[in-house]
């Protein structure tokens, strides 16, 4: 496959095909990684740009870092992307309402300029000349003419940003450690229950679904004078949107008149 | 094919990403829109490579790609101890000094 890309990237015609037919979707991607809701579908359209990426460096005579690209970008830092999404789960921060008022027109006049401005001046701009293309370059292969420039030239920042790399694992380490603090005992659970402010959750939280009109995990239970206990409803559900309006199953609301069949 | 349409490619990427740092509340997905505008800037290093005939540009995407995978790991780092302080991913929520 990459020999394949490293051809299309030679010869003019088939580089144009790829590019016209990646290119526009890449950015359809990107923009729907701004428009979908789900903090997931984001980091999965996030992927295929990283992709579509990868195979615009390979076609442009930069195979090493089209893989580099895939291993470091689709491969760790997406799935370290993912993990934490599911470490950290659904919130209402997932949702796309606007927070800051008129924010968003100014967001995105600001962008329509810059990306005009950006625009234009690679279209006013000019080189001189038509590109050199990295044929010359890269006659040692590009892994070699890559390793070197790292290991002259570029030796000093390669080891600083090698020390960053341990200074960044450190640091997120330290960052993400969690002191567990001592877990209370089951003696202290019970006094704590007993022992404060009220005696309501004495026998525990009530179960959801009980003496309700469904007898399901997001439906508050009933208290015995009918109104919906919401303390019975994993929070979980609450914040993903999936519990239904405790007030609909309040009995003083419902009316409780049996119909006699006749 | 002029490779310099890579670029206009790269400062639409750019700019997309920018849209959506100020745009989007969830802290994971704000990140993500900082990759997005740090890729876009080495396709424009890896375009310049080529049109320069010079493996320099190259050399300087790879560093930063290095200082993605700091930034990233240390942010999320970031974003895991602030959510377990605060029950929140939400970048709005974080407002402790405005109170």
């Amino acid at each position: 496959m990459i020999q394949l890309a490293l051809e299309v990237g030679q010869t003019a015609t088939p580089e144009a095909v790829m590019f016209w037919i990646l290119g526009p979707l890449a950015v359809v991607a990107a923009l729907g990684m701004l428009l979908v809701k789900k903090a997931v579908h984001s980091a999965i359209l996030m992927a295929f740009v990283m992709i579509v990426l990868a195979v615009f460096y390979i076609a442009q005579d930069a195979a090493f870092l089209g893989v580099v690209q895939i291993v470091v970008y689709t491969g760790a830092v997406m799935m370290l992307f993912l993990f934490i999404l599911m470490l950290v789960g659904v919130d209402a921060s997932d949702s796309l309402t606007e927070t800051i008022r008129g924010l968003r027109p100014i967001a995105i006049t600001a962008a329509v300029g810059f990306g005009g401005l950006m625009v234009a001046l690679l279209g006013r701009a000019t080189l001189g000349r038509s590109s050199v293309g990295l044929n010359a370059a890269n006659s040692e292969g590009n892994v070699q003419g890559i390793a070197q420039l790292l290991f002259s030239t570029y030796v000093w920042p390669f080891e600083v940003v090698s020390s960053l790399l341990i200074t960044a694992a450190l640091g997120a380490m330290v960052l993400a450690h969690h002191q567990t603090s001592a877990k209370p005992t089951q003696r202290q659970l019970s006094i704590n229950r007993f022992r404060g402010k009220s005696l309501a959750n004495a026998a525990g939280l009530p179960a959801p679904g009980v003496f309700a009109r469904h007898n399901a995990v997001d439906v508050p239970a009933l208290l015995p004078d009918g109104t919906p206990a919401a303390a019975s409803v994993n929070v979980s559900l609450k914040a993903r949107g999936d519990i239904l309006d405790s007030n609909a199953f309040d009995l003083s609301k419902v009316s409780t008149q049996v119909e006699e069949e006749k | 094919m002029d490779a310099a349409n890579y670029l206009y490619i790269s400062a639409l990427l750019f700019t997309i990403g920018a849209v959506g740092v100020v745009v989007r509340r969830n802290a994971i997905v704000v990140f993500m829109c900082i990759e997005l505008m740090l890729n876009a800037a080495n396709l424009s290093f890896v375009t310049f490579s080529r049109i320069n005939g010079d493996l320099n540009g190259q050399v300087m995407a790879f560093f930063t790609m290095v200082v993605a995978a700091c930034e990233v790991v240390v942010g999320l780092a970031i974003i895991v101890a602030i959510y377990r302080s605060r029950r929140s991913a939400s970048v709005d929520d974080a407002n402790l000094l405005k109170r």
